[in-house]
């Protein structure tokens, strides 16, 4: 059984973002940038599905500029065993994503494609229910558990007001949520071995897909800051401010 | 411009998600909405009475029973041969069912709009809402998700929409229901909650969160949420968690208890109207956005507040 994983470079999840003075977008130049956290849980559950429902092999796809391979050796230093790089000059959206990751798809042909729910830089949350449109498969979104027998995967999902399971026929797409797994580090002597391990370089181009954007973003701005208010001293205080202002009687 | 908006429901009334998409939709141009599931009639008819509707499209039909986003979707690119943008609630079930129209009908989603500025422009937030995006589509049709507490809810009543069976496309076997842990909750419902009482990693254990937290939201009528920390560590479900990645809320008030205020969970709660924090750590960035901050013991200070209330 195969799975394949695309993971995105993103700005590090404790970096805090800046908007860039002309309004064009939040500086990325000279900050740290990652593997997105949900596309690590992603290869994470890619390799135990190794060990528990007999994957044999995991390839990681990332679609982005040329350092995006940075990313990409970070899967294969956790376990995974091939990498596919796709360069783009330009953004590619998540439909131009997602109908490259289709082709890769049919070239590949992966029972499971496993995902992150979201990529924290766009916060779109679309990849992966746009994949699955795409290949006419079944989608597992915002996955806590992921069982795979007798050709279907289980699917355990974080909704609104609680947890749903949905069976789901093979091929099909799972996309992560927090609680699915916690990603390992990987080890040095991972780290070494995955620098030996195949990585092959594509461009959008090679794939005959039309990726051109579809949004143009016309401005990027800070969000209105909240005033930071006051800080009372004890409890007897607070409840008589909260009378002041309505909320306790 | 005819829109088409998605309607949540719980097989027998209109959840208020659906309401802000309304507003939004409406701001785009006529209303129509779509109820699918099975048995409905109640549903539609209740939508039918939202302010501002047009048409109520009802595909009532098993293959729709779970909202499922494999028989769904067909459902909805049927419908759109008709309408200009399909507006979804960014719920779990809207999120999950518009990418995978959008896709179908080669449109780039926008997600989790703040505001309509023109028919072909939209704001969203962008990096957990450290900055927020003003995008114009090019697509000829939209498909949007709408953030419930950036508009205002529509009116329940007042609407006069017509119903109108469509015909269902059946089933697609690519996926099945096959069940739900949805926990009955006598509490508010964190995206409507007038009052929120949430819960942080300080709390300790899934017991003394309850313990405290509890006779807190009770005291109050509040609903209760948490942050990531506390969910990823037991101490509640998932169903509680306020954040970038949970919950977007924007409650009157919002009570956060031993909540550091992490950019991830401020993203989920800084647009409430009054924020207030109770953290034993003066340092805590939570104070930085609270209105009125309370540096303590929360063991001591939040059993003395729920009895001083």
């Amino acid at each position: 059984m195969k799975v394949l994983v695309p993971v995105k470079r993103v700005l590090d999840y404790n970096v805090k973002p800046r908007v860039k003075a002309d309004g064009t977008g939040v500086d990325l130049a000279n900050v740290k940038m990652s593997m997105n956290p949900f596309d690590e849980i992603a290869v994470e559950e890619a390799i135990r599905l190794k060990d528990r429902a007999g994957v044999t092999e995991i390839v990681v796809v990332s679609i982005g500029e040329p350092k995006a391979a940075e990313t990409i050796r970070t899967a294969l230093a956790m376990g995974a065993d091939r990498g596919i790089l796709v360069t783009s000059e330009t953004k590619v959206e998540p439909l131009g994503v997602a109908k490259l990751l289709a082709k890769i798809v049919e070239e590949e042909a992966p029972d499971l494609v496993v995902l992150g729910k979201q990529a924290i830089d766009d916060d779109n949350n679309q990849t992966g229910q746009m994949l699955a449109g795409l290949l006419g498969w079944g989608q597992g979104t915002f996955a806590s558990k992921v069982e795979i027998a007798d050709g279907s995967a289980v699917v355990t999902r974080e909704v609104d007001g609680g947890l749903e399971t949905d069976t789901l026929k093979l091929p099909a797409i799972v996309t992560t949520d927090l609680r699915l797994n916690e990603p390992r580090y990987a080890s040095l002597p991972n780290i070494m071995k995955a620098k030996s391990k195949p990585m092959a370089t594509k461009t959008a181009a090679d794939y005959g897909v039309d990726v051109a954007p579809r949004l143009t973003t016309l401005k990027v701005v800070e969000p209105g800051k909240r005033q930071a208010g006051i800080k009372v001293a004890d409890v007897d205080e607070l409840v008589m401010k909260l009378q002041a202002m309505g909320i306790a009687k | 411009m005819k829109t088409l908006v998605w309607v949540e429901h719980d097989g027998s009334s209109v959840k208020d998600a659906t309401l802000a998409a309304v507003t939004a939709a409406s701001q785009l141009g006529e209303v129509h909405l779509l109820v699918a599931g099975e048995n409905v009639g109640a549903v539609a008819e209740a939508a039918a009475k939202i302010a501002g509707v047009g048409k109520v499209h009802v595909a009532d039909d098993a293959a729709f029973a779970h909202a499922l986003a494999e028989n769904v979707a067909p459902l909805v690119v049927e419908l759109m041969g008709h309408h200009d943008a399909f507006v979804a609630p960014a719920t779990t079930t809207g999120k999950n069912i518009a990418p995978r129209v959008a896709a179908l009908l080669d449109v780039m989603q926008i997600s989790d709009i703040l505001s309509v500025e023109s028919e072909d422009t939209f704001t969203r937030a962008i990096y957990a809402g450290n900055a927020i995006a003003t995008v114009q589509s090019s697509d000829a049709k939209k498909v949007l998700t709408v953030r419930g507490t950036a508009f205002d809810k529509a009116a329940t009543d007042g609407g006069s929409g017509t119903i109108e069976a469509v015909a269902s496309t059946g089933d697609k076997g690519l996926s099945t229901f096959t069940g739900s842990e949805i926990a009955a909750n006598a509490r508010p419902e964190l995206t409507s909650a007038k009052i929120i009482v949430s819960g942080g990693r300080a709390l300790g254990s899934e017991e003394q969160f309850h313990a405290l937290i509890d006779p807190l939201a009770d005291k109050l009528g509040a609903g209760v949420g948490a942050s990531r920390a506390a969910v990823d560590a037991g101490y509640a479900p998932n169903d509680y968690q306020v954040g970038q990645t949970g919950k977007i809320v924007a409650p009157e008030i919002y009570v956060a208890v031993g909540i550091s205020g992490a950019i991830q969970h401020l993203a989920g709660m800084k647009d409430s109207k009054t924020i207030i924090a109770i953290n034993k750590d003066d340092d805590a960035p939570i104070f930085q956005v609270a209105d009125l901050g309370l540096v303590g013991d929360l063991f001591k200070v939040v059993p003395e507040l729920t009895e001083k209330l």
